[in-house]
């Protein structure tokens, strides 16, 4: 897989069957239903003081949620590049225009939190980069926030250079 | 009027606010009598003053996901930093497990931990004592 910059568009090309899948999984990854943990960690509490938490619930909560709905909507249709046969993902290039780059970070960013709530992975664990081959799903977790964080590694030394 | 105030309610109702209007209840009720509303009217206005005096510090804690990269970059958007800036803040949160963003009056206080948590980041605020 190759990543760079072309233009006013990020281009991933040269993408495998599994990476792709793993693009793929990205909407999906950061909805944190049925993981109540993920789900406080994506929501989290504004305060100690119970009265500031009920006003944020009410009327901040409903905000972010529409703010993250509309980040994962934009990354699935970018996405959207990447659907057909396994086969004819060979030389598939995804690209992402940069006018999405904030909605790439957040999706991210999001997936990222999911997952590692999910699995609990340790602080240990999340700087282990050698890690042995992926042979569980836990260990598939870990390689996705790996990936995750690799791409936004990359959108964001983009922002940096303008 | 109802009806702009109503549409106005989608402004979080404020702790102060509410004395305040509680407050105005008081008078109310003890309209007509002469000697004992103005006191505990006053009473309640300094306090709410004092209230309103009580600065908030935006917090923000360390999470082992966040990249540090994403981190600064968040803390520059966010309070207009300049990178050092950032950067120093985002080692604080790293080294020391959290760092205090800013300090200030509440709404602000209120309007930056919602951009941050926008951004994903674990931020609190919290009364300066």
């Amino acid at each position: 897989m190759e990543i760079c910059r072309k233009g006013d568009a990020l281009q991933v090309s040269d993408l495998d069957p599994f990476l792709a899948e793993l693009l793929r999984q990205i909407p999906s990854s950061t909805n944190p239903e049925g993981e109540a943990e993920a789900e406080a960690r994506l929501f989290s509490r504004p305060s100690a003081e119970k009265e500031i938490c009920e006003e944020w619930e009410s009327y901040v909560e409903p905000e972010l949620r529409r703010l993250f709905r509309s980040a994962t909507e934009t990354v699935a249709e970018d996405l959207a590049q990447l659907n057909g046969k396994e086969k004819s993902l060979r030389n598939r290039t995804l690209s992402i225009p940069f006018e999405h780059a904030d909605a790439w970070l957040n999706a991210l960013n999001r997936a990222r939190l999911v997952i590692a709530s999910k699995y609990k992975f340790s602080d240990a664990e999340l700087n282990d980069h050698d890690r042995s081959p992926i042979g569980s799903r836990r260990d598939l977790g870990l390689f996705q926030i790996s990936f995750y964080g690799f791409l936004q590694e990359f959108i964001l030394r983009e922002m940096k250079c303008g | 009027m109802i009806a702009f105030f109503y549409e106005g309610a989608a402004i979080p109702p404020r702790a102060d606010l509410k004395e305040g209007i509680a407050a105005v209840s008081e008078m109310e009720i003890e309209r007509g009598s002469t000697s004992t509303v103005e006191a505990p009217a006053k009473e309640k206005e300094t306090r709410d003053q004092d209230e309103l005096d009580i600065p908030w510090q935006v917090v923000v804690h360390n999470d082992p996901v966040n990249l540090m990269t994403y981190v600064t970059m968040v803390f520059q958007r966010v309070f207009g930093y300049p990178r050092e800036k950032a950067e120093r803040h985002m080692l604080e949160v790293h080294h020391k497990g959290r760092s205090i963003l800013w300090c200030g009056v509440r709404e602000r206080a209120e309007f930056y931990v919602q951009q941050l948590h926008g951004y994903l980041l674990l931020a609190t605020l919290e009364k300066v004592v």
